[in-house]
């Protein structure tokens, strides 16, 4: 009898429902069947038509078409309704393909059972067991339908275009959209209006990343080591003085700071003019100045959030340590270079890389603080202080270059990646998170 | 004293005047008459509420005020839900496939928050169906379970199992044990969670820009934005009381959340 399992197996791999059959199950084998008939059919007719959609990304071109004496617009194929519509095609496709696996398994089990001489899960104990164990499944249908439509498949459908033509002059539904292969990441690299533009900005996204994570890092650490300093008194009233700019929402801020730094009006410049005398700075109209002002204002913004990470972990430092050292001789800068600094790094570097990896996106600071500006004539598109993704979101919104911002989505993506799996590798607390249980 | 601490204090009081300070100017200009930006002292010499009266009077605040309420609230209820249902199962059962979903969770997070975002754009554009709030709601919801399930899961993971499983033995259903027993347990984790997702979709500007088209759907974050970017020196201090009228609630609400900070900040670098 041990072939039962085998021959139901292969039986259901040809055809749904034949291993059911086989293995006496008949309303399961019949209802199997049904399906099989209809998978059949929905894959000849609207399966393979969406996948070829997405294939050719459409034929026909709008045009004007001559109808008997006169032309009359035609409309073609839309590409980016036909990439759609591929996108559902081929998630429709690898469901039937889970259906499929479903009644092999399904099949090969129940063989099993004959073995043993163990009676069979017919349709309505196979329901009951589906209704115990999958509560899971059950709770999370409606996070994953919405994750699958509103975040992977944009995200499919953002990096398919990557691969695509689908740019300014090519606009459906005048025109149609073409496959062109990784063409749009050779441009971007080896075409020099594209590339002078890519290797700026991007060289300028690094800086920046590195200099705001490491300012506001240090500077954190420093106000909160000077808070917990034991001389200090109303330690409480200073954290939440200090906080405040961190409270306030960015966009607000952000939008005041932009006025607060206004090269004729801004009262910086005002005070710098009238009670020093001295010129005034071109805050956010010089390249160079523009620069070192989105690094003091986000300064001002992510100082507070590692004072108050680092505040919590200097509580946790033993005292003892200090007091070992104070035994032994130790200067307050020994104290601090020998214990605190290396406590602190210790259990907050897995958040200092995810700050670095953060400030990569930093969207808001940028845009609206100086929108990238000022222009910088030898780029396309972008200005002197345009970070890798105000560049991408300015391309798609007002140049619709909607192909290479995509390319540059996936580049960003690929940094991030790697810095996280990095993080993770390192902390290991993706791996050891069921021992928490 | 010493003379360390006295250096200390001095540097305290420096760092608390220039924290505070964009936050009084901007309150002070708010209150004061005129429309320049330009300010001969911090104290304005008349003090006058005009601005806040023009703001609810002659611009569409109170319109994009209601659309920015509403758009948080919905965003908040359903994606404090979906983060509910989401992390719960994945700290609660060991199923098929749950590190895959975790892993998933895991890489969506590293794609740049907007090219989803970008991508849905330009579907609503080929669709003609910009400028419309639902789609804001939609993908703010959705786009929180990515921010906040590792949070929550944190959340759901201290609680203790012997809780849920006396409960199984007395007979409860999966559905009671989680209704009954754990959505009471989770309660600050679902106020933070909620408010997290309000403030964010209150203030949020990327997205709302890419997606609102006329001046009546627009939220308060984009108004705001057009009145510094357009008309930057004639209305400033127009904007100025809009500004406040934001950030007050706001700064109050975070204020009050500060303590839960840490803990997000920390729970956060576990996952990465």
């Amino acid at each position: 009898m041990k072939r039962q399992s085998r021959t139901a197996m292969w039986l259901s791999i040809l055809c749904m429902g034949l291993g059911q059959l086989y293995n006496r199950q008949k309303a399961k084998g019949v209802l199997f069947l049904a399906i099989w008939a209809g998978l059949i059919y929905l894959t000849a007719t609207y399966v393979s038509k969406s996948l070829q959609g997405l294939i050719t990304l459409g034929e026909t071109p709008t045009g004007m078409v001559k109808v008997g004496r006169l032309y009359q617009l035609v409309e073609g194929d839309h590409s980016i309704f036909l990439m759609i519509k591929g996108l559902i095609g081929l998630f429709v496709l690898l469901l039937f393909i889970g259906i499929y696996v479903m009644n092999v398994r399904d099949a090969y089990t129940n063989g099993q059972r004959i073995e043993r001489g163990v009676p069979t899960v017919g349709i309505i104990r196979g329901l009951k067991s589906i209704e115990n164990n999958s509560f899971p499944y059950f709770v999370l249908l409606l996070p994953a339908i919405s994750i699958s439509f509103l975040t992977v498949m944009p995200i499919v459908f953002n990096i398919l275009l990557a691969f695509t033509n689908y740019a300014d002059p090519v606009l459906p539904p005048a025109n149609l959209v073409d496959w062109v292969g990784f063409k749009n990441f050779s441009n971007l690299v080896t075409l020099s209006s594209w590339s002078k533009t890519f290797f700026g900005v991007l060289g300028w996204t690094v800086v920046w990343a590195i200099l705001a994570t490491i300012t506001t890092y240090f500077g954190g650490m420093l106000v909160a080591v000077m808070i917990e300093q034991p001389g200090i008194r109303f330690k409480k009233f200073w954290r939440m003085v200090l906080i405040i700019p961190f409270a306030i929402p960015n966009l607000v801020s952000l939008l005041v700071m932009r006025n607060l730094f206004n090269g004729q009006l801004g009262p910086i410049n005002i005070f710098l003019r009238n009670k020093l005398g001295l010129e005034g700075l071109p805050w956010l109209t010089d390249p160079v100045w523009a620069k070192i002002t989105v690094i003091l204002v986000n300064m001002w913004i992510g100082i507070p959030v590692s004072m108050i990470l680092i505040s919590g972990i200097l509580t946790t430092i033993p005292r003892d340590l200090y007091e070992a050292a104070e035994v032994d001789g130790a200067s307050s800068v020994q104290k601090f270079r020998h214990i605190t600094l290396p406590m602190v790094l210790f259990s907050t570097a897995p958040i200092l890389i995810m700050q670095f990896a953060g400030n990569i996106n930093n969207f808001n600071v940028i845009f609206l603080l100086t929108n990238g500006d000022p222009v910088n004539p030898q780029y396309q598109y972008a200005g002197h202080t345009d970070l890798l993704v105000t560049w991408l979101y300015k391309l798609t919104l007002n140049h619709q270059q909607y192909n290479l911002s995509a390319v540059i989505g996936i580049i960003i993506f690929i940094i991030i990646a790697s810095i996280s799996i990095y993080n993770f590798r390192k902390t290991r607390s993706f791996k050891e998170e069921d021992m928490i249980v | 004293m010493k003379p360390k601490i006295i250096v200390s204090y001095l540097i305290l009081i420096v760092l608390a005047a220039i924290s505070i300070y964009p936050a009084l100017w901007i309150v002070m200009s708010s209150f004061k008459v005129g429309n320049s930006l330009y300010m001969e002292s911090l104290i304005p010499k008349q003090v006058t509420l005009e601005h806040y009266r023009d703001l609810f009077t002659k611009t569409d605040y109170p319109l994009w005020f209601m659309n920015t309420l509403k758009i948080a609230i919905m965003s908040s209820l359903i994606g404090t839900l979906l983060v509910l249902l989401t992390s719960y199962a994945i700290s609660r059962f060991r199923f098929t496939g749950r590190k895959v979903a975790l892993s998933t969770l895991l890489v969506l997070q590293m794609f740049p928050g907007f090219m989803a975002m970008i991508a849905i754009y330009i579907l609503l554009l080929q669709f003609n169906l910009l400028n419309n709030h639902w789609a804001l709601i939609l993908v703010y919801s959705s786009g929180s379970i990515l921010g906040n399930v590792f949070i929550a899961k944190g959340y759901f993971d201290t609680i203790p199992r012997s809780l849920d499983e006396a409960a199984r033995i007395d007979g409860a259903s999966h559905w009671m044990v989680f209704t009954r027993i754990m959505v009471p347990l989770a309660r600050p984790m679902l106020t933070y969670v909620s408010l997290m997702i309000f403030t964010g979709a209150f203030v949020d500007f990327i997205f709302a820009e890419l997606i609102l088209r006329t001046e009546e759907q627009r939220t308060l974050a984009v108004g705001l934005w057009r009145m510094v970017s357009q008309r930057q020196s004639t209305e400033f201090t127009l904007f100025a009381a809009g500004a406040v009228l934001i950030a007050v609630p706001i700064t109050i609400l975070f204020m009050f959340l500060q303590r839960y900070l840490v803990q997000g900040l920390t729970a956060g670098a576990s996952k990465g």
